[in-house]
């Protein structure tokens, strides 16, 4: 056991923390003034909820024992039975068992928050309630198995994902896009504006996201070393690519550089340096995050209307096209002179390396597209996923939860 | 008695309050309002969307006067706000039936003073 690493990974936990908070007001901000409490209701509910399905069963499915092929870990770490003080013999191995656990429950808690800018002013929250705790247990749970759980199957191909690029950025982001397919549009949508209603709060919220994006990415080492600080510099350098190519792209295109455009593009970065930060050179962040910041401006300005689908706030077109650039840039870039425990990309003459890294891909977006397609259905039949127009017109705000954010007289 | 609204530009109504203060006009209403003129509003763009329709912000201003005061308090706004650029705003003059001083029950002429 190091104490250093066991406070530096403590520290990151809680970074990892702030980002949920963070992402309620990045969206908050975006959404419209009658909608933005049901947006931060929604993100703090799922840290109740998935703070309390990952000490219970979550944990155990995703990290404990494999049960055979590579799938799913078993009930046997159920209500963290045997997790404890003492290291893990398999994960971090200079840090108590509870600490690795407890990191890796916030980025169970992050990703369905994630989500909730897809479908941003007309789910009901039973309906979210539901939803989230059947996606996190039959999505989300899975594929952190395949990936980081001893004997997944995906890890066991040789797949990399440092910090969640594919677990996190990309299952959220293709399941957003479905559930926003599914759940329909927004009423008035094309017809009428729906101008984001307090961008200082968006800013606010990106910049914490930017902050506990260091807990994410830099705590994934799982050590306070020289890995860490790698991935550290990583991040930054890539967001800041990214916001910067975000805002020339705009500047070009639309006329002028925007908050939004510029912290959007960071947020770009930020996910696409994810899979990444831990195996690339701190030089491949740059054109690994400018490339982020021009394709993401483009999967939301150009994309997304041209297919007419109303991701509302685009976690698709940040979260989803960053992940999956980050996820194919790890396998063009990584090195293993930056982490031996990776691999050479094709930079370097290894191919291989992407072709598995397009195949982990494939895998997580068809499985999750498909379970979040059946979750979608079991959870319209059970409670209804979207409210009456009524309501919808009037504002989940009032509708869903009796408040509102912002008085008009006193 | 007339009901004067005026909407004028916003960075003009400290100049407008004090020129109606000078002709003895102390009493308004002024609230922050949208609107659109023959000048139209600024498009907005949200991530590459075009917001179009974007309205501008204007401040409305709600006078009660006596037929005495009504030439002093057009040309104290007219004078105040005006800029010569396209979006200055405009003045409504309303006939007022009747007004009620809250506090002690005046009526009409009395209520305004």
């Amino acid at each position: 056991m190091n104490a250093g690493d066991t406070s530096w990974v403590l520290v990151c936990t809680a970074l990892v923390f702030i980002m949920t908070p963070g992402v309620a007001f990045f969206y908050g901000g975006m959404a419209r003034r009658k909608n933005i409490l049901s947006i931060l209701t929604q993100c703090f509910a799922i840290i109740c909820i998935m703070s309390l399905q990952w000490v219970l069963i979550g944990y155990s499915l995703s990290f404990g024992p494999d049960t055979g092929y590579g799938i799913i870990g078993g009930f046997e770490w159920f209500g963290l039975n045997g997790v404890g003080q003492e290291p893990s013999t398999i994960y971090g191995s200079t840090i108590p068992h509870l600490v690795f656990m407890i990191f890796q429950a916030m980025f169970a808690i992050i990703t369905p928050a994630l989500m909730v800018g897809a479908f941003a002013g007309r789910m009901k929250f039973s309906a979210l309630v539901l939803f989230t705790l059947l996606w996190s247990t039959f999505v989300y749970d899975p594929v952190a198995h395949w990936v980081w759980g001893a004997g997944g199957w995906l890890g066991g191909i040789g797949a990399l994902d440092f910090a969640g690029g594919i677990v996190v950025h990309v299952s959220s982001g293709i399941s957003a896009l479905i559930v926003a397919i599914m759940i329909g549009k927004r009423l008035g949508y094309k017809k009428q504006a729906f101008a984001p209603h307090n961008l200082p709060i968006t800013f606010l919220g990106g910049a914490l996201l930017w902050i506990g994006w260091f807990g994410f990415n830099a705590g994934s080492a799982l050590e306070a070393g020289g890995l860490a600080a790698h991935a550290f510099v990583a991040t930054n350098t890539a967001a800041a690519a990214a916001g910067i190519a975000w805002a020339f792209m705009e500047w070009k295109m639309d006329g002028a550089p925007t908050v939004l455009g510029i912290v959007s593009g960071a947020i770009a970065g930020l996910v696409a340096i994810t899979p990444a930060c831990g195996f690339v050179s701190i030089l491949s962040s740059i054109p690994i995050g400018l490339i982020a910041g021009i394709i993401c401006y483009l999967a939301v300005a150009r994309l997304k209307p041209l297919l007419g689908y109303d991701d509302s706030l685009d976690v698709f077109g940040v979260h989803g096209i960053g992940g999956i650039w980050g996820t194919l840039a790890t396998g063009i870039f990584a090195a293993v002179a930056i982490n031996n425990g990776g691999a050479d990309g094709l930079l370097l003459g290894n191919a291989k390396l992407l072709v598995i890294q397009t195949v982990y891909l494939v895998v997580c977006m068809a499985y999750a597209s498909v379970v979040t397609w059946i979750l979608y259905k079991i959870v319209d039949a059970l409670v209804g996923m979207r409210v009456d127009a009524e309501s919808e017109l009037i504002g989940l705000d009032l509708t869903q939860h009796n408040e509102s954010a912002y008085t008009v007289l006193e | 008695m007339k009901y004067i609204v005026a909407i004028i530009k916003p960075h003009k109504v400290d100049e407008v309050k004090k020129a109606l203060e000078a002709v003895e006009v102390n009493l308004m209403t002024v609230s922050g309002v949208l609107g659109q003129g023959r000048q139209k509003g600024r498009t907005e763009i949200y991530r590459g969307a075009k917001e179009s329709g974007g309205l501008l912000k204007k401040v409305k201003l709600e006078i009660g006067v006596n037929e005495d005061f009504v030439g002093p308090t057009i040309k104290a706004i007219t004078d105040a706000a005006f800029t010569g650029e396209i979006g200055d705003g405009k003045i409504f003059v309303f006939d007022l039936h009747d007004v009620v001083r809250i506090g002690t029950g005046e009526r009409g002429e009395d209520a305004i003073n």
